[in-house]
């Protein structure tokens, strides 16, 4: 009989939805149906059956085609690659678990590497603004419960986060929101008329790239001052009517995403858009809080915070300590820099996410691919090892777009063979150790740290 | 009619673009998702082209060819917007402020018909900048 497996996460956007219905087959191998993910997460779930899925390690040969070579080849030529590289980079990790992130932690240290994840290029500036500012935040949860006056900020979660509006932030109906969408304000500040714009009670539509100026008018009204007629091109009277809702609201809450991170001032419109939640707490209860694109691009942040002391960016070629200088170690201008000698994309696709002269430059050395499926990078890579999905083949811990820890579950078996993020790194590891001849010190302190975890599956 | 016209160009995520994302980035799907550029009636006349024309994006970092499709999700004058992927970072400036960020939204970029011209693959473009693309594929 199929079985149905319930409160199943979803390994796509930030909104890690939690509830997700998984009809699988007899055998424990094939995922027949879904209920409650979004087109999205319905997708990932069917994709991860596809027989052209590769499930082993291809290595490009001379002529341009590759060919497939064992586990144990790509560990040792990953091995070799990481230690004879003068400063190697790994990025990515915005589909994995936290299982496979500290493991390749593990790794970067003993290669002497940067390791970068993908809020370098996403929401790296909401990184600097909030070590400048704070970030006064919230959970997802408390939204739902609390929040009257929601304003959307440069982010569209019809289309990035689909079920975001229907599980948190605007429909549902929460402790002191009986009524639900009801009883909820939307304000959404967006130069296109996108499909959140069009849920919107009031749609600011403001100049591309001017961000920090409506942010700013918006400080100057709350503080009781007059505004120019204009700003940013939006008329006064409608900045007036926006901050009176937030200054009337119960509990406003501030989701600001890319809008506000990929265009000109990146940190500093982050930076003002926490003071003007700050200003908005003089009046009534106000929190922000970044839409981190993916289910757990949240967790690198909380890994690598507590392994080495920093979210991202973090270079440990130094070999003594830790480094962390976005602009300096980021992937982007390392790699236009051409600082680097050898790229290991883990979890993610650089070859379809980075501008292409990025990786034109990256592609001039090793360059090593670590994902479940065909992509780009894969395409373009020396080495491609697939692994198993987190979330449909693999279980493990991510975090939340609020840095609420989920523990995901697995539905059903990898195809035979496939290694996890996990087992592949720390087998890695322990070829750097057995070629460097080392004491492979964190597999053997990792017993302890680590039982909890997968005994639970 | 103008023979190019200089817009503000964004690139963002699209539900279209995320779900074929999943099926693969080698499928029509994808193709089809991320290989246009959403520009205003009102510029498209400037330029004198019609929807559904194939034009070249040029930028300080690179040019492609992709579709010019109107709004989906409206768009003023003077915007453009190719959802974030392939055909995207062909133009996108890798320049960061010294942020780690790349200007993934708010650049100029100039605009031009080419209706004779073909829109590569996903596939041939970014393999095609490494030097590893073959006709007929690999
Ligand atoms: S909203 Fe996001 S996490 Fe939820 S089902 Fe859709 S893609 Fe998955």
């Amino acid at each position: 009989m199929p079985k149905w497996i319930t409160q199943v996460g979803c390994p796509y956007c930030g909104s890690s939805c939690d509830d997700l219905e998984v009809l699988v087959s007899d055998d424990g191998k094939k995922v027949l149906e879904t209920r409650n993910a979004c087109v999205i997460g319905n997708e990932i779930f069917h994709h991860a059956s596809n027989p052209n899925r590769p499930t082993r390690p291809r290595m490009r040969q001379e002529d341009g085609t590759v060919k497939e070579i064992t586990y144990d080849e790509a560990i040792d030529y990953t091995a070799k690659a990481l230690l004879k590289a003068k400063k190697p980079l790994i990025y990515g990790f915005g589909s994995t678990n936290c299982e496979g992130m500290s493991a390749v932690g593990r790794v970067a240290e003993k290669a002497g590497a940067v390791l970068d994840n993908c809020a370098s290029i996403c929401h790296g500036p909401s990184f600097l603004a909030i070590f400048d500012n704070g970030y006064p935040s919230c959970t997802l949860g408390e939204v739902k419960n609390r929040a009257d006056v929601v304003l959307f900020w440069g982010c569209n979660p019809m289309h990035a986060h689909p079920r975001h509006t229907s599980r948190y932030s605007i429909f549902p109906r929460g402790f002191f929101t009986t009524k639900g969408n009801m009883q909820r304000t939307i304000i959404c500040v967006d130069p296109r008329e996108t499909d959140t714009a069009k849920l919107a009670d009031i749609h600011l539509m403001i100049d591309q790239g001017h961000d920090y100026e409506l942010f700013d008018a918006f400080r100057t009204v709350l503080r009781g001052h007059d505004i120019p007629d204009v700003v940013a091109g939006i008329k006064k009277e409608q900045i007036l009517e926006a901050a009176g809702k937030m200054k009337n609201g119960r509990f406003v809450m501030i989701f600001y995403g890319m809008g506000c991170c990929h265009t000109d001032g990146r940190n500093h419109n982050v930076d003002i858009a926490i003071s003007t939640t700050r200003d908005l707490n003089s009046h009534t209860k106000a929190s922000i809080m970044a839409m981190r694109g993916h289910y757990n691009i949240a967790g690198p942040g909380q890994v690598w915070s507590w392994q080495f002391g920093f979210p991202y960016c973090v270079d440990l070629s130094r070999g003594t300590h830790a480094h962390m200088n976005p602009g300096e170690t980021s992937s982007i201008d390392l790699a236009m820099r051409d600082e680097v000698d050898c790229f290991v994309n883990v979890g993610t696709d650089a070859g379809a996410h980075f501008p292409i002269e990025a990786v034109r430059h990256l592609k001039k050395h090793p360059f090593i691919t670590v994902d479940p499926n065909i992509c780009m990078a894969s395409e373009i890579s020396d080495l491609h090892i697939p692994v198993r999905i987190v979330g449909v083949e693999e279980p493990g811990v991510v975090y939340r777009m609020d840095n609420v820890p989920i523990q995901f579950k697995k539905v059903v078996d990898g195809p035979d063979g496939v290694l996890s993020d996990e087992e592949l790194f720390d087998r890695v590891y322990e070829r750097m150790c057995e070629l460097t001849e080392t004491e492979p010190i964190w597999i053997l302190n990792r017993g302890h740290a680590h039982g909890s975890s997968t005994a639970e599956q | 009619m103008k023979e190019k016209i200089v817009l503000n160009m964004i690139t963002q995520r699209a539900i279209e673009e995320g779900q074929a994302m999943e099926k693969g980035k080698t499928t029509p799907e994808y193709f089809k998702a991320c290989s246009i550029v959403e520009m205003n009636p009102e510029d498209m006349k400037k330029l004198g082209i019609w929807r559904n024309t194939n034009v070249r994006v040029t930028s300080e970092a690179g040019s492609v060819i992709v579709k010019a499709i109107e709004p989906t999700q409206y768009v003023p004058p003077g915007l453009a917007h190719i959802r974030q992927g392939v055909w995207a970072n062909q133009v996108v400036p890798p320049r960061t402020q010294s942020t780690g960020t790349p200007q993934y939204s708010g650049f100029p970029v100039t605009i031009e018909p080419a209706i004779d011209e073909r829109i590569k693959t996903a596939l041939e473009l970014v393999q095609g900048a490494v030097g590893l693309w073959k006709e007929g594929g690999n």
